[in-house]
């Protein structure tokens, strides 16, 4: 999967878990958690789906690598790179 | 419809002994990661502490008081949009004792204009005193009590105490002497947009969320005690009940993290480091209820949704759990909280020590609950006047009634105090495959407490069963 498409994949999560949420001025290097008014429950979501869609095991201790959509990236970029 | 035992197959993905409302989110969200999920309740009716009965015409709720805003975002995310859309908020929460009577919303708007206005607090203060119990996070420093929190900020206003702490008293059963991050987290969520409710009642959600479950393909039987949670080689088989036996490579136990440890899978699989934090942990108080019906055709007048309700002098934590207390809460229905049903309701709640009511002889019991109701009625009458004329039906709850319906040590009404937190998030690490959910630490305690930490565990039971 290409750092666009890991992106795309978790804006694509957050969009169902909050409808709402509005993408159009998201910095990528900047807090998720601020941007979007996302809460520790919601990043849960998050992890679960990615388990749920791609069989990703992510350990409590690397959760905070999901905090920006860059970070996102580089941290997926690795384990998603067959997919 | 849920089913009776014999219906369940021999072997599932995941076992779910009990129905709370911790219980029920776990089913609904393993099912919904794709596994075979079992959910059994020794009761013949699910929900757990969120229930109901019926009496004569009325349906009283039994832990439908209130709950914090969050619950909206909670039930969109983690069952369905009916059930968010039946959340309605609950205007008008009413303080009346010897320090001070007023009317409130119960948010930080209102309550800011409160402490401000009304109680002279400086605007400063106030705006601090909030900002500092917003930041708080339940794996913050705990050597701050609550007491000393409101000694920090409003030093020596006992009614400034009362007003911050009665509610959170009767919302989870923290104490002054608790960590003040138990009350922070608890009275931020209820202060971001007031206090809310389910319209239509307990039974409403508890029915929608079943058929949620059933849609999902969650088997659920009810009238099913499990009697052992079996564990071979060290880890978890499956459970026995109602002297069968079911296996499942997990096992989340929504019985109280006491009950789970001791009576389910007993002491002899754990290590005695584990055993020694177990042994430590206090479970929170009971209550004690009176539910009062009034005629068909009779009515009352609109003085509030929840009455805060006391004649002692000043706020004490003990007088609140005190057998003969003089503080108690009164939650009325009016019909509009329950479309289509015309008739009022009143349930008065009061924390209780199971240990005083189960100390009685049956005779002194029995004189004791009629006492209860008594001194109920007297403080009905001062907000109602007149209303002893009516009442058609009057019925009351004990610490001992909890106990029965639940099966929770001590009949316990918000699980643990904060130490039963760590125990059950770390269950699992001691024995593979055993999960704990339900009321714990005070801050997984309640509606919203109970929802979302089903999801905290499910994650960690998805993630085990997509491991083994
Ligand atoms: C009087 C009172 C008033 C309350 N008011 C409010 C309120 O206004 N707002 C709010 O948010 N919260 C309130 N609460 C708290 C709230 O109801 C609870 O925190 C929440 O419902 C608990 O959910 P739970 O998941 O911990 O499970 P519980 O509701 O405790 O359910 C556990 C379930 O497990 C079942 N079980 C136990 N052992 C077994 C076994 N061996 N086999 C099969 N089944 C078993 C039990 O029968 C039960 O159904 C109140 C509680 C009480 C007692």
């Amino acid at each position: 999967m290409t750092r666009a498409a890991i992106k795309d994949l978790i804006l694509e999560i957050i969009k169902d878990i909050d409808e709402d949420a509005d993408f159009n001025t998201l910095q990528s290097d900047q807090p998720l958690r601020d941007q979007l008014d996302l809460d520790s429950m919601d990043f849960l979501d998050i992890v679960m789906e990615l388990r749920k869609r791609h069989k990703l095991q992510i350990p409590e201790e690397d959760y905070p690598q999901l905090a920006s959509l860059d970070s996102c990236a580089n941290y997926l970029e690795p384990l998603l790179k067959n997919v | 419809m849920p089913f009776s035992l014999d219906k369940a197959a021999d072997s599932y993905d995941v076992i779910v002994i009990g129905s709370g409302l911790g219980g029920l989110t776990t089913a609904k969200r393993l099912s919904y990661c794709g596994h075979k999920v079992l959910l059994l309740e020794f009761h013949h009716q699910l929900g757990g502490l969120a229930t109901w009965f019926k009496r004569k015409g009325h349906i009283f709720d039994i832990s439908l008081h209130g709950f914090p805003y969050g619950m909206v975002k909670t039930c969109k995310k983690y069952w369905t949009r009916e059930i968010t859309d039946s959340i309605v908020q609950l205007r008008n929460i009413v303080f009346d004792n010897p320090q001070f009577s007023l009317q409130t919303t119960f948010d930080r708007l209102d309550f800011t204009a409160l402490l401000n206005k009304k109680f002279k607090i400086p605007q400063t203060v106030i705006d601090r005193f909030f900002a500092t119990v917003a930041g708080m996070n339940f794996y913050d420093d705990q050597t701050m009590t609550t007491r000393e929190l409101f000694e920090q900020f409003f030093p020596g206003r006992t009614d400034v105490h009362r007003l911050l702490m009665e509610p959170i008293t009767y919302a989870n059963g923290s104490t002054l002497d608790d960590p003040a991050i138990t009350y922070g987290i608890v009275f931020s969520n209820f202060m971001n947009k007031g206090v809310f409710t389910f319209e239509g009642g307990t039974d409403k959600l508890i029915r929608m969320m079943t058929e949620d479950l059933e849609k999902n393909g969650v088997m659920i039987c009810t009238n099913a005690k499990v009697e052992r949670i079996l564990v071979e080689k060290g880890k978890v088989r499956g459970v026995e009940v109602n002297g069968r036996v079911i296996t499942a490579p997990a096992v989340v136990s929504n019985s109280g993290i006491t009950n789970t440890i001791y009576n389910l899978a007993g002491r002899d699989v754990f290590s005695s480091d584990f055993l020694e934090k177990a042994d430590a942990i206090r479970v929170n108080n009971s209550s004690c209820q009176v539910y009062i019906g009034l005629k068909k055709d009779s009515s009352i007048e609109d003085k509030g949704d929840l009455l805060f309700t006391s004649t002692a002098p000043v706020f004490d934590s003990s007088e609140l759990l005190d057998m003969h207390t003089h503080s108690k809460t009164f939650s009325v229905y009016y019909p509009k909280t329950r479309p289509g049903h015309d008739r009022f309701a009143i349930v008065a709640s009061m924390n209780s020590r199971f240990g005083d009511w189960s100390s009685l002889s049956p005779t002194a019991y029995e004189t004791e609950k009629k006492a209860l109701i008594e001194r109920t009625l007297v403080d009905l009458n001062r907000y109602f006047p007149g209303v002893n004329e009516k009442i058609d039906w009057l019925e009351a709850a004990t610490p001992k009634t909890f106990n029965r319906y639940t099966l929770h040590t001590h009949g316990t009404s918000f699980g643990t105090k904060f130490e039963g937190l760590a125990v059950s998030r770390s269950i699992f690490k001691e024995v593979p495959g055993l999960f704990h959910v339900g009321s714990v630490g005070i801050i997984m305690s309640g509606w919203l407490g109970a929802i979302n930490y089903g999801v905290i565990v499910s994650n960690d039971v998805d993630s085990y069963i997509r491991s083994v």
